[in-house]
């Protein structure tokens, strides 16, 4: 157990602390995206934040599945629930995020539409099997992590010629989504978030591996370190990440090597591409369209593609309006700009997305910083000139 | 939902399935996505699938460091709900 006490030592993080205090040059700004969710809850749990210097800045990337699947998404699942009477399986945090007219796959449950949590595809698959005489529906979102496990869902349905299941797909690429937010500056400068580097997502790598990250330090310029999701892992990275930028160094980086390798698992990424294709674009929550960005189900396995099965009606979606969400996912903007914030907006009536998973920004300021987040709007109201 | 949990494979199926240990939990989950897994082995679970071989010490300092900041709890009780699913 020798590694565990190191591990929950709290001195070794107060050394990493001091470590990196001393150097990250105080004549400079360090702005690191974590692109991950999974990274910013880490960053809130721990209080990572507290010790970093003033100078070092995490930007919250878009990397949560659920935050970023866009609304009209999520009211064609709501449609497939509710008009097509399918029994729509998906993982819990999609369930309460609301869509038009705050309308969520929840209260569609309510009002009688047959919507079900499941941990797994084997358990969307296993009601398959239960309920011949209904069509089951799968909507599988997430990033190259959840994606694997779609795809053997699809594979073994076409094995065992289950004709009730299909899956939405809405699988989204992380390397596409980081392109993108590279690229934004150039499409709009309003949009210039200056990044010096990127701590890049630990378990959807160890699928993808690091390669696929490579084209940010050769063509982008951007240090990146792959980081493990546990609060030393992160200091860590943050650390190399620091030294990178002041010896002028820009590489990948790999910190979570214990894990994740250059190739990853390549029987997955087969498997993944013998179901799937890329997407030409996929809408994302803030980000917009992105190019290549998603994944959609090949031709030859057509029928478990709940878009091809079913028809979906052509319709107007919309957010909540002032929901800041699409900009707090592109890192320009933080829930403390948003009005809703903390009074309207809560874990238990969220009106974004960005509120109801844990690795959400919004969810994790109300967590784990409420109290100072509320402050800080008060004091912003204060200065702005009475109306 | 973007985390995984490390569990003990204490048996293997001939379907692709194992049954690992997780926190104190029994559960099977899918080994199709692994090459090669034996008894005894150490698997990163993600959404009911072994996703990557580890070490046990990364493991155990996984385990241990998802205990103290009260993951565990919570991603335990997210599979324990999917009773509740159907
Ligand atoms: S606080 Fe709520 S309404 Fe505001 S951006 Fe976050 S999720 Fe959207």
């Amino acid at each position: 157990m020798k590694y565990v006490e190191e591990f929950r030592d709290p001195k070794l993080a107060e050394n990493l602390a001091a470590v990196i205090r001393a150097e990250a040059d105080s004549a400079r700004e360090y702005n690191f995206m974590e692109f991950c969710g999974g990274h910013t809850h880490a960053i809130f749990r721990y209080g990572v934040q507290d010790l970093m210097p003033d100078n070092v800045h995490f930007v919250h990337g878009p990397g949560c599945p659920v935050c970023i699947l866009p609304v009209r998404r999520l009211d064609d699942a709501i449609e497939l629930a509710d008009r097509h009477g399918v029994i729509l399986c998906s993982y819990g945090d999609m369930l309460r995020v609301p869509g038009t007219k705050r309308r969520s796959l929840m209260v569609a449950k309510s009002e009688g539409a047959d919507v079900r949590m499941v941990y797994s595809t084997l358990d969307a698959l296993k009601i398959a099997r239960e309920n011949p005489d209904k069509q089951v529906v799968f909507l599988g979102i997430g990033f190259e992590t959840t994606t694997p496990p779609s795809a053997l869902a699809i594979k073994q349905a076409s094995e065992e010629e289950l004709e009730n299941f299909t899956l939405f797909c809405n699988h989204v690429l992380t390397p596409a989504a980081i392109r993108h937010i590279l690229d934004a500056p150039e499409i709009d400068p309003e949009e210039a978030v200056r990044l010096d580097g990127f701590l890049g997502p630990s378990h959807v790598s160890t699928v993808i591996g690091s390669q696929p990250y490579e084209f940010l330090a050769d063509k982008y310029q951007k240090p990146v370190v792959i980081a493990g999701f546990e609060p030393l892992d992160v200091m860590q990275s943050v650390l190399m990440l620091i030294r990178q930028v002041n010896e002028g160094r820009v590489e990948v980086q790999n910190q979570y090597a214990r894990v994740v390798t250059r190739e990853g698992n390549e029987r997955a990424q087969d498997l993944v591409d013998e179901i799937f294709e890329i997407r030409p674009a996929f809408e994302w929550r803030g980000l917009g369209s992105v190019p290549e960005s998603a994944l959609s189900i090949r031709e030859k396995y057509a029928a478990f593609d709940a878009e091809k099965r079913f028809e979906i009606s052509e319709k107007v979606s919309r957010e909540v309006k002032s929901c800041e969400c699409p900009a707090i996912l592109r890192g320009v903007k933080k829930p403390k700009d948003c009005k809703l914030f903390g009074n309207v907006c809560t874990p238990e009536t969220p009106m974004g997305s960005c509120m109801v998973s844990s690795e959400g920004s919004c969810a994790a300021y109300w967590t784990y910083r409420r109290a100072e987040t509320l402050a800080e709007m008060a004091a912003e109201r204060d200065l702005e000139p009475a109306q | 939902m973007c985390l995984a949990i490390p569990a003990q494979v204490t048996r293997l199926g001939d379907d692709g399935m194992a049954t690992v240990s997780l926190g104190g939990v029994v559960k099977d989950i899918s080994v199709e996505l692994l090459d090669k897994v034996e008894v005894g082995d150490f698997v990163l679970v993600h959404v009911g699938y072994a996703l990557h071989l580890i070490s046990e010490e990364e493991a155990q300092r996984t385990l241990a460091m998802m205990a103290e900041g009260g993951l565990l709890d919570e991603e335990l009780a997210e599979i324990a709900q999917e009773g509740e699913a159907a």
